[in-house]
């Protein structure tokens, strides 16, 4: 395993060490209990948006703390959940009295130590609403399964609700925002290569050279098949229909996509994905109001990329375009 | 009769039989989870022995676990085994010194806990599947009126046999359940810690002293 590493101990606290020092004027590193919060807390009430999970998928949720987004990310050791305690911290220290939503990506150790963080601050009074994140449409079986996983559309609910949120929502209508966010996504991605988890030193999971995993997880979980390497078109088919299907898209959609890398794929190849998302959009009638290309949610050193797709009315557009300042996604500010 | 100390040397030895099956968790939950099972137990246990300090009663012992699993473990099993415990230190109250009828409410008030939290039913192949028959079997050989040293060992077997079972089970919850039918074959990791936890409960908590 070659990787720029000190100590495996060290090494999730050494990153968010490293990333409030790149962007002091907008995070701020608390150690123990480990969180990252704005450098400078917004004025007036407002909802104070909280989200975490396992680290290695960088630059999600730390670089998306900042005016517009999050206002705290709890960040776990690599690929394991963060405990109550960071999130109650979290939360208390982003709480003034407007409430706090916990936005957390569908994974049963995340659910329940949120949980029991939500539990922990409603006991002293702090209104709690929690969001799942559920978008990956490669399981397809959610009655029989921990339910779907919680992916990309996770970058898209965390700018939504931090948009309405910033403009002083109420909890009832940041909650709504982030819901109705998290019901109009979907998310499919694959590996080109596995990951390869520090304190484990060795891949998660094992592809021959000419194969590829469709529907892989950010943590490497099993997708819907493991099959021979195609084009980059033919891959792109294959995350974008099953996506477009389980999200109904109909001619005359308006759709925010996320052409997302898992970690170690060139700009360049996101891109010629990208190009057939957007053939395969506009020939069903479906029209890409933004896009995103590059990497937001990681799968640490996963070679590979994933797709999500945002149903986007006039309401969700005019939140993304609202501006936005953090290490991770700038724009209008 | 239970007091403080003899919960004391249930968590001690509840910790001993993590040391010593730490790898062989770690390894069950590579083969359907995410390998980190033993290592976050161990993690767990270990900050369990540096905090236990002279709590007064057995209610307190529970609790010092309970949170100290909650803010140390992590994952899944963090919580759903702070919550077991927290329900029992619940349960436990602040007495003294607990009896037979004591010791069932808490296991059973750990047991609903669980299934509080993690929302698994019998044969999701969690540690629910381990738990539910201990428990089962407690209550059984009490009201069969067998002394609380036979209960506390029908309660082992049953955890013991309840983890075996899930080696043929399709998990249903959990990062487990992603794999389906591939999950099939393999123990449940978390079962097997919930029958280390009878197993430590059986050598310590019959109340004939150490």
């Amino acid at each position: 395993m070659k990787k720029l590493i000190n100590t495996i101990e060290s090494f999730v606290d050494e990153a968010c060490e490293g990333l409030a020092l790149a962007h002091s004027d907008l995070v701020q590193f608390h150690r123990e209990p480990r969180y990252l919060a704005r450098a400078t807390a917004p004025k007036g009430r407002k909802v104070g948006l909280v989200s975490g999970g396992g680290s290695g998928h960088e630059p999600l949720h730390g670089g998306f703390v900042g005016s517009g987004m999050l206002d705290a990310a709890c960040p776990g050791e690599v690929f394991t959940s963060p405990v109550p305690d960071q999130m109650e911290a979290a939360g208390r220290a982003v709480s003034n009295g407007g409430g706090v939503l916990f936005i957390v990506k569908n994974y049963t150790g995340d659910v329940m130590n949120f949980d029991l963080a939500a539990e922990l601050l409603r006991a002293d009074g702090i209104d709690v609403r929690t969001v799942l994140v559920a978008d990956d449409v490669a399981v397809q079986n959610s009655t029989w399964t921990a339910g779907r996983r919680g992916v990309g559309n996770t970058v898209f609910v965390e700018k939504l609700a931090g948009a309405v949120a910033e403009r002083g929502a109420s909890a009832d209508e940041v909650e709504r925002v982030a819901k109705k966010t998290s019901e109009a996504g979907r998310s499919m991605g694959m590996a080109l290569t596995s990951c390869t988890v520090p304190a484990k030193g060795s891949p998660t999971f094992e592809l021959g050279e000419l194969e590829i995993e469709i529907g892989v997880g950010i943590h490497g979980e099993p997708g819907r098949e493991r099959t021979a390497l195609v084009s980059a078109d033919e891959i792109v088919d294959r995350l974008a229909r099953p996506v477009m299907e389980d999200l109904g898209l109909k001619r005359g959609d308006q759709v925010i996509v996320m052409t997302n890398g898992m970690g170690s794929t060139p700009l360049i190849e996101l891109y010629v994905a990208h190009r057939h998302v957007a053939q395969l959009l506009s020939g069903s009638g479906v029209t890409i109001v933004r896009s995103l290309v590059g990497n937001y949610i990681t799968s640490l050193d996963m070679d590979g990329c994933s797709l999500t797709v945002l149903r986007a009315d006039d309401e969700l557009l005019g939140l993304w375009d609202a501006p936005v300042h953090t290490p991770a996604l700038r724009w209008g500010a | 009769m239970v007091v403080a100390a003899d919960m004391r040397r249930f968590v001690e030895r509840f910790a001993e039989l993590i040391e010593q099956n730490a790898d062989t968790l770690t390894e069950l939950d590579a083969a359907i989870g995410d390998a980190d099972h033993g290592i976050n137990m161990r993690r767990g246990v270990r900050a369990v022995l540096e905090r236990l300090g002279d709590e007064p009663t057995p209610g307190a012992v529970l609790k010092t676990v309970a949170t100290t699993l909650i803010s140390k473990v992590g994952g899944a099993s963090g919580p759903l085994y702070g919550t077991a415990f927290l329900r029992a230190s619940a349960a436990a109250g602040s007495k003294e010194s607990l009896d037979d009828a004591d010791l069932a409410a808490l296991f059973s008030a750990a047991l609903e806990g669980l299934r509080q939290r993690g929302g698994a039913q019998a044969e999701d192949k969690t540690m629910i599947d381990a738990f539910a028959p201990a428990v089962g079997a407690f209550e059984t050989a009490l009201a069969q009126g067998h002394p609380r040293k036979d209960a506390l060992q029908a309660a082992r077997s049953a955890a013991y046999a309840g983890s075996d079972a899930t080696i043929d089970l399709v998990a249903r919850k959990g990062r487990a359940s992603y794999l389906g039918e591939r999950s099939r074959g393999h123990r449940d990791p978390g079962s097997f810690s919930t029958a280390l936890l009878f197993d430590a409960a059986a050598s310590t908590l019959s109340g004939d002293g150490p």
